[in-house]
């Protein structure tokens, strides 16, 4: 198992006894009738295997975007276990994101995951090049050669059909098809074994869309990384995931193969939701 | 008036501040600046340090780029003398205190010595990162890459940093610190130092400091070396030296001349061809 998620809550707000018990896709809301609470992930429990690609598909507000952001530790979870392998303590044990010092936090961001954000405003800096970009990964990830690191920019841009004459150039510069592209190339440059992607193509046009979406498709099969793909966007999921888990109210309702769930969907939010394909 | 101006409770601060700086080499630690008869921004802070750790048996030396007559230099010595009674001197090697701006003496400091730093801006991450919070989190991560993509852009683009004086060093391979505006020149001059090295800053009330021995050196790549200012076939107009860091000055016919910065180490090599 490259990641293993027990039990995974995260509550905004006063964090009462009864959060977890009375919201949920059950009662069709996330908001708890007793502290008027938040709850953004309600008790998830995932696996993910070397290699596998995973889908997490839900209406706006279930608790996708947050479930990754757990993942990656841009929120810090409320309640649960997150593992991540090769992610060991001191004493050579497993252990759980959740206890991470700073230190051990930047080790797992920098060399064991990345993620892709759907703006790239979050995932670059606009101050840096679109090299220097590429090069703080790089950096981060204890690299400290110059002329490793520039070929390894030059590497990434060129895998991601970028112009590797522009390596010098300021993100602002380019499209926003490129921006993301030049995203991509950074998340990738660590040679991380979990990809975090959260709606990596919503607000690009179609054809770039395909573009990017055969390209991480293609560096997932040569490279075999791991992903976990947030998206509202079901031919997205289709078109890259291995397995799916639909999510409600902060809880998962439905999980299995992806072509499985799209065809034949059991809970009655999923149907609801594969129906609505235009 | 009391000795050396400041109150003793300022006082005991202000050394509880520089024992906790010796302890974590490169570590920034906050004081209570105080008020003084110079405006701040002008050398307070290490004049605060300098007042804080004086006593009679001490010989003081105060330079400003290296030269003891400059007015902000003159005037720190002739405050110090007045509230301390204590001997100054311009000879490098006689003096115990060294308060100093933007430069090192170029003779070797000895272990019985201290240099006390003047410093404008003193976290080296105020270039890349404006938010104090943030500065203190990135140095408790010893999270620096931001200052490496500074390296990274400008030698992609230039070839070599552009920086010419300030140039980030690592302390005790654990802090990223800002020496102070000393030419790259003098970065070299801060590691395996026999004295013990103070910097103040005034202004924005924080002191640090560098232990004697302390391993000290650049941020630069692996595969990158380290370049200083050039003198090569340039010599001082003055003493003739060839191995120290001099300075450009033009005269009224635009013709060029060279001199050393340092005006004691000048003054001694000019003692030493007189013998």
């Amino acid at each position: 198992m490259i990641l293993d998620m027990r039990g995974v809550s995260k509550v905004f707000g006063k964090f009462c006894p009864k959060c977890l018990e009375t919201t949920g896709a059950d009662f069709n809301s996330s908001i708890c009738p007793t502290c008027k609470s938040v709850v953004g992930v309600n008790d998830v429990n995932l696996t993910l295997a070397n290699g596998e690609v995973l889908g997490i598909v839900g209406e706006s507000g279930s608790g996708k975007s947050t479930l990754l952001q757990l993942i990656y530790q841009d929120q810090e979870a409320s309640l649960g276990e997150i593992f991540v392998k090769d992610f060991v303590g001191r004493d050579g044990e497993k252990k759980n994101i959740l206890d991470a010092n700073l230190n051990e936090l930047s080790h797992l961001r920098n060399s064991l995951m990345s993620m892709i954000y759907q703006n790239p405003r979050l995932g670059l800096n606009y101050k840096f090049s679109a090299g220097g970009n590429i090069a703080e990964k790089v950096i981060m990830s204890g690299n400290k050669k110059y002329d490793e690191i520039r070929s390894r920019a030059l590497y990434f841009l060129e895998k991601t059909e970028i112009p590797v004459s522009r390596i010098d150039d300021y993100p602002e510069y380019f499209s926003g098809g490129q921006q993301q592209r030049i995203q991509i190339s950074k998340a990738l440059s660590s040679n991380p074994k979990i990809l975090l992607l959260d709606e990596p193509t919503t607000g690009l046009d179609l054809s770039v869309q395909a573009k990017i979406l055969d390209l991480i498709k293609e560096l997932q099969h040569e490279i075999g990384f791991a992903m976990v793909v947030v998206s509202h966007d079901l031919g997205v999921i289709k078109h890259l995931t291995d397995i799916t888990v639909v999510m409600k109210n902060g809880q998962i309702v439905e999980k299995g193969l992806t072509d499985q769930i799209l065809e034949d969907p059991q809970h009655p939010y999923t149907q609801l939701l594969v129906s609505s394909i235009l | 008036m009391r000795y050396a101006f400041l109150d003793e409770e300022a006082k005991k601060e202000i050394r509880r501040s520089l024992l906790k700086a010796i302890a974590i080499p490169g570590y920034i630690v906050s004081f209570a600046s105080r008020e003084l008869p110079v405006a701040r921004g002008w050398g307070t802070g290490g004049l605060q340090i300098t007042l804080a750790m004086i006593n009679e048996k001490d010989t003081l030396k105060v330079i400003d780029q290296g030269c003891d007559g400059s007015v902000n230099a003159v005037n720190i010595r002739n405050f110090i003398k007045s509230v301390t009674d204590v001997n100054t001197t311009v000879d490098t090697k006689e003096a115990s205190i060294i308060q100093t701006r933007h430069r090192i003496p170029e003779i070797q400091l000895q272990e019985r010595q201290t240099l006390v730093f003047q410093v404008p801006i003193p976290d080296i991450l105020e270039t890349v990162e404006p938010n104090l919070g943030k500065q203190k989190l990135l140095h408790a991560n010893k999270d620096y890459s931001k200052l490496w993509v500074l390296l990274y852009e400008d030698t992609s683009q230039f070839g070599d940093s552009r920086i010419s004086n300030r140039y980030p060093v690592m302390v005790n391979h654990r802090y990223a610190m800002d020496p102070s505006p000393i030419p790259k020149y003098d970065t070299q001059k801060l590691g395996n130092c026999k004295a013990l090295q103070l910097f103040g800053a005034g202004r924005e009330k924080k002191i640090y400091a560098i232990p004697p021995y302390t391993n000290v050196v650049p941020l630069k790549f692996e595969d990158r070396e380290f370049k200083v200012e050039n003198f090569e076939g340039k010599s001082c107009a003055r003493c003739g030296s060839t191995d120290s860091f001099l300075d450009e000055v033009y005269d009224d016919n635009g013709d060029t001349h060279y001199y050393c910065n340092d005006t004691d180490y000048c003054d001694s090599n000019l003692q030493i061809g007189d013998k």
